[in-house]
């Protein structure tokens, strides 16, 4: 055999021709064996150069390890091409729709009620207060007696309030959550700042605006120096924090047996005046049956219907709506997440 | 209490340019809702004239009476018009609305061909003006004042505005046009001139010749003054002048007789209620008492009553003659034949009254205003008006008074003006002060260099005790607008944020809902029916019963979560879902202790201690629980295959998972608990104390109610689960771990709890964890094949296959002597 540097040059073309023109590994293995394993035309040359003279065997053995370099090199590229290629069609048929329904099981979400409890609660919570809470089927004197509506007042038949048998125990299903500002009031020195969320009951019949049972948040803050102007203050910035900035308040004269003065307090929305509440300044009989020292503190308290304020943000027109659990409503909800 | 205007104005000076919305919004600013302002004249286009009945001409042959009537309204001729009321005779006035007259409804009035003759216009009852709802007869207006032809709008006070306030409770005085003209003069900041004349009693001179009826009060504490004044020579049967008719109609209520509606009109005038009575059928003297020994009394709306003991009555030597200050007995009531009658106006106590009206479900003009506090010096007054009025509209000859009891003195005020500004936060002057305060009838005296004044509020309001109503009593005056608008400097209170029961209460809830369950918040009213069809036993049986429950159906309070679950399961199933997956966190109300009565505690000052611990024991316990209800699919049908039903396994799992939230150590075992199978009821118990249950429903209770087949439900009881401890971080060693299998035979009464607790125990401390990957059942003889897999782990060593192997066999012999299992060799 004689080597010459055109046949190299010409085995190596050979090469880089074949190993170009593999359309897919299997070709591609088929060049490679051809072309660059140990019996190519190149490899042979390599193998015939221990017969030259040595003179010629380094200037061969130059060139031919350039080209075998140069094939291998290609060899290299045309399989990590031919890999990507042949990966890329598998992928391109691994393709899905990714629009399919994915939903395999139910979404759940909080009663918007619920929603709305934690809203209040946390935005109270942020302003120093804390959540208080207690039962619902009541003692009389904490449902009226502390809260200066004694038995014969026309303000107990203002309630109607569902009694529990026997009739002598004294037990309701509270009117209000205000049992638990007297029960918070006995339990706790002021300063006190605390909202009261939560079920109450009053005998009405379920309509689209009323419930027999419904939910409340009252709030209560005794402390030194508190006057009507701090209740206020308050309700501008609750009745905001629900209905946005815009909104505006006004408090009118009213009457609780609890509070005194007492006011009601209205918020205007979307074009018309709605009544949200009542509220006044803690009654000082009130404050000396749970015996706050009426000289040292003042308080304001005011209580406000939970399902009256989620009626109108969300323009909810039944109250059939929150109170007979289908699902579909409550789920719109989700958990409150915005 | 409904305010004609002209009624208000003979008392307040109302300026010319001040609009009846205006008059609303002062009386709205003031501290009364407007209920409406109505003006029936608005509704009516004249002409609507007085007219006298000529002749009554009775039409034949018709299903109903029909008259064709000749009236004379002073025109060129006389008028002929079809009527169908017979509530008139020849010579009665009338109001007639002529062709071209537009009635309320858009009613027009033309002369139109009927029953076979022309009728040139139509005679009105009060509803076709829109004056009431009276549509008994045609309006008869036998007045002498009134002339033919006259406008009648003008006539009946038809353009008078009547403005209807909300009145509270407090408030007593304001069921009268005197209070309400006091609180309009004082918006409006203009003059009142007080209806309550006190020179009236002086003025009536005696004319009669009898006796007037004698009066005692026997009870001290129902009454403390009563007045009675006795007249003769009556014409009970002249009816009362149109004014007043028209005025008492326009505050709501019936014209019924002369003496009735004098009555009538000065109560809704001052606000002291009256009553008539025929003096002829008064034996001896008339007492305020007790009942005691009368046992009935007839009253005026015809309704025999049965008394109770303690009633307040207004009786007389021999019979009850009326529930004081709630309603008339009929057998002493003013008739056609009366000849003389006696006014009664008493003081009595709101309590009595309030008492009187509860125990008769009786609740009536007149005691509404003495249950919100009368005046007490009107008494006097009220009766004094009432026998003028009787004098000059019946020639009626007055006989005398007599009166028992004395107006007790108004507790005065010490006030600090100062405070006021204090409490409202706003700082009004002292003159500010003294203005408002005088203009709701309070004497204020400041003599005296100290800052503190002394108020003596007015008779007629009781409920002035104290500076806090005082200062309402200002603001209100100037407006509760002036108040800024400022948030308190929050203090620390040594408590912030939520406690740990509240945040609790918030993360289950969450997670139940990432869990796909949909929170409900049913009502807490439960039937007998629901009760006995889930099954409840026991403790979980011992109901509370609402006395007046809004449904006889549902007079029970829930002992448990379930039966409002369910019965909103089968709601939504009824509307349509498919499946269900429902949750509500809420109390229970179980009745464990004996209910005492009620003790009498006094608001006086703070309890003690004691007795706060006797209230808040009085109340029964009301733990919170967490329940839900699956059924259904838990996994949808889809593209992806045919998804999985609810089994029994997901309510325990859910279970699990709230217990786990919540960082409990318990222990399952099966239990049998309505309303669950009885065979498919998990029991979790923490310190051996029960604290949730969970598994598959009755199929009897899931049929019954047409829930999903297998539908399952869990309750857990969140007050009974501690709080939890700080966490302490677990070891996340990180030398390689060692898995070992192990498969066991054991007795299928054995619970598989059981017997991986045993193998744990067995596997030592280097167990890392432990997994049942597979259990069957059909190994024969009442055997069940239960396989584990145990991953130790050691945080300083790969440990040998020796080792752990020796642990595998530890951990199986354990299982063997806990739980008679057999291990089973590959």
């Amino acid at each position: 055999m004689s080597l010459t540097v055109a046949s190299i040059e010409s085995d190596k073309k050979a090469a880089l021709s074949a190993l170009l023109n593999a359309g897919n590994l299997d070709d591609l293995k088929m060049a490679r064996l051809a072309h660059v394993g140990d019996k190519s035309p190149l490899a042979k040359a390599n193998q015939a150069l221990g017969s030259l003279p040595g003179s010629e065997r380094a200037e061969f053995g130059k060139v031919i390890g350039a080209a075998r370099a140069e094939v291998n090199s290609a060899y290299g590229e045309r399989e990590e091409f031919l890999i990507g290629e042949r990966d890329s069609k598998i992928l391109a048929a691994e393709r899905v729709d990714v629009s399919l329904p994915t939903k395999r099981g139910s979404v759940g979400g909080l009663h918007p009620l619920t929603i709305l409890t934690n809203e209040i609660s946390d935005l109270f919570v942020g302003l120093g207060y804390t959540v208080a809470e207690g039962p619902e089927l009541e003692s009389g004197w904490l449902n009226f007696d502390a809260l200066n509506i004694p038995a014969d007042h026309p303000a107990r038949t203002m309630q109607d309030t569902f009694f529990v048998e026997p009739l002598d125990s004294g037990l309701v299903m509270r009117t209000h959550t205000s049992p638990v500002q007297i029960r918070t009031m006995l339990d706790r020195k002021p300063p006190i700042y605390v909202i009261c969320p939560g079920r109450t009951y009053r005998a009405d019949e379920l309509d689209a605006t009323h419930t027999p049972v419904f939910n409340q948040v009252e709030g209560l803050v005794i402390d030194k120096g508190i006057t009507m102007a701090h209740l206020k203050g308050t309700l501008d910035f609750f009745a905001a924090k629900m209905f946005g900035p815009d909104v505006t308040t006004r408090i009118r004269p009213s009457f609780f047996p609890f509070t005194e003065p007492s006011a009601e307090v209205d918020f205007f929305y979307r074009g018309r005046w709605v009544e949200w509440g009542g509220c006044g300044m803690v009654n000082p009989k009130v404050l000396q049956a749970c015996g706050v020292d009426t000289d040292e503190y003042s308080g304001f308290a005011f209580g406000m219907g939970l399902e009256r304020t989620l009626m109108v943000r969300h323009g909810i027109a039944d109250m059939h709506d929150i109170v007979e659990g289908d699902i579909r409503f409550s789920q719109a909800f989700g958990t409150g997440t915005r | 209490m409904k305010l004609p205007l002209s009624w208000l104005a003979e008392f307040v000076e109302i300026p010319k340019n001040v609009s009846i919305a205006a008059i609303a919004e002062h009386f709205v600013s003031v501290g009364f809702e407007v209920e409406s302002i109505e003006n029936a004249a608005e509704n009516i286009k004249g002409p609507l004239v007085i007219g006298t009945v000529i002749a009554i001409e009775e039409l034949q042959d018709h299903k109903k009476p029909i008259r064709y009537v000749e009236l004379d309204c002073a025109e060129k001729e006389h008028r002929f018009v079809i009527c169908g009321a017979t509530n008139f005779v020849v010579g009665d006035k009338v109001v007639v609305a002529l062709p071209g007259a537009l009635l309320p409804g858009d009613f027009a009035i033309a002369a139109r061909e009927t029953y076979g003759k022309t009728s040139n216009g139509m005679i009105c009852s009060s509803r076709e003006l829109g004056l009431s709802d009276e549509h008994s007869g045609i309006i008869v207006v036998n007045d002498s004042a009134l002339k033919n032809g006259d406008d009648a709008v003008a006539a009946l006070g038809i353009d008078d505005p009547i403005i209807d306030i909300a009145v509270n409770p407090d408030r007593g005085y304001a069921l009268s046009i005197r209070g309400a003209a006091r609180e309009l003069a004082s918006a409006l900041k203009v003059s009142f001139k007080d209806p309550a004349d006190s020179s009236l009693s002086g003025n009536l001179k005696i004319q009669g010749s009898s006796k007037p009826i004698a009066v005692v009060i026997d009870e001290l504490d129902g009454a403390d003054l009563i007045f009675l004044r006795t007249l003769e020579s009556v014409n009970p049967n002249k009816p009362a002048p149109v004014w007043m008719q028209r005025r008492i109609q326009k505050c709501g209520m019936r014209s019924i007789s002369i003496a009735v509606d004098i009555t009538n009109y000065v109560m809704l005038e001052l606000g002291q209620p009256l009553h008539a009575f025929d003096s002829d059928k008064i034996s001896g003297k008339i007492r305020v008492q007790s009942a005691g020994k009368f046992s009935k009394i007839k009253t005026l709306d015809g309704v025999e009553r049965n008394l109770n003991k303690n009633d307040l009555l207004i009786a007389d030597d021999k019979n009850a003659l009326a529930i004081a200050g709630t309603m008339g007995g009929l057998d002493s009531e003013v008739t056609a034949e009366t000849k003389r009658i006696t006014i009664e106006a008493a003081h009595f106590s709101a309590s009595a009254v309030a008492k009187n009206s509860r125990n008769h479900m009786l609740s009536s003009e007149a005691s509404r205003r003495f249950e919100r506090g009368v005046d007490p010096a009107l008494a006097e007054v009220a009766s004094a008006r009432a026998a003028q009025l009787l004098i000059e509209l019946t020639g009626a000859h007055y006989v005398g008074v007599e009166s028992d009891g004395a107006m007790k003195s108004t507790p005065t005020i010490s006030l600090n003006p100062a405070s006021i500004a204090t409490l409202i936060g706003y700082g009004y002057t002292d003159g500010q002060v003294a203005i408002a305060l005088e203009s709701v009838g309070c004497l204020v005296n400041q003599t005296g260099k100290t800052a503190t004044w002394s108020i003596t509020p007015p008779n007629w309001r009781p409920d002035l005790q104290n500076t806090a109503d005082l200062a309402e009593e200002v603001a209100r005056r100037y407006g509760y607008q002036l108040i800024p608008s400022l948030l308190p400097p929050v203090r620390i209170t040594g408590e912030s944020g939520l406690n740990s029961a509240q945040k609790r209460k918030r993360a289950i809830a969450i997670k139940l809902a990432n869990l796909g369950l949909t929170e409900v918040q049913t009502y807490p009213f439960v039937s007998a029916e629901i009760m006995k069809l889930l099954g409840f036993t026991g403790d979980r049986a011992k109901t509370f019963k609402i006395a007046n429950p809004m449904s006889e159906e549902t007079p029970f309070l829930r002992t448990h979560l379930t039966p409002g679950l369910l019965l909103t399961a089968q709601r939504n199933i009824n509307r349509g879902a498919k499946s269900i997956a429902i949750f509500e966190l809420g109390s229970i109300f179980r009745n464990l202790t004996e209910l005492k009565p009620e003790a009498v505690i006094s608001t006086d000052k703070r309890p003690t201690g004691t007795v706060i611990s006797e209230i808040y024991n009085s109340v029964p316990k009301q733990p919170l629980h967490a329940g839900g209800v699956l059924g259904g699919q838990i996994e949808n049908a889809g593209w992806w295959g045919k998804g999985r039903a609810v089994s029994w396994s997901d309510a325990v799992d859910m279970a699990a998972t709230l217990l786990d939230e919540m960082g409990a150590t318990y222990k399952v075992s099966n239990t049998e608990l309505a309303p669950w199978h009885p065979g498919r009821c998990a029991e979790f118990q923490i310190d051996g104390k029960p604290v949730a249950h969970a598994g598959e429903l009755h199929p009897r209770i899931i049929s019954e109610l047409g829930l999903p087949e297998r539908t399952s439900a869990f309750v857990v009881v969140l007050d009974a689960v501690p709080f939890r401890e700080q966490v302490s971080a677990p070891k996340v060693w990180t030398m390689p771990a060692a898995i070992q299998d192990i498969s066991l035979i054991v007795a299928e009464t054995v619970s598989s709890a059981d017997v991986s607790e045993a193998l744990k125990t067995g596997a030592g401390d280097l167990l890392e964890s432990i997994t049942l990957f597979d259990r069957y059942d059909q190994v024969g003889e009442g055997k069940i094949s239960l396989a584990f897999t145990l991953v130790f782990r050691a945080e300083d060593r790969t440990l040998t296959a020796e080792e752990v192997s020796l642990l595998r066999e530890s951990a199986g012999s354990a299982a063997v002597k806990a739980c008679g299992a057999v291990i089973r060799t590959a």
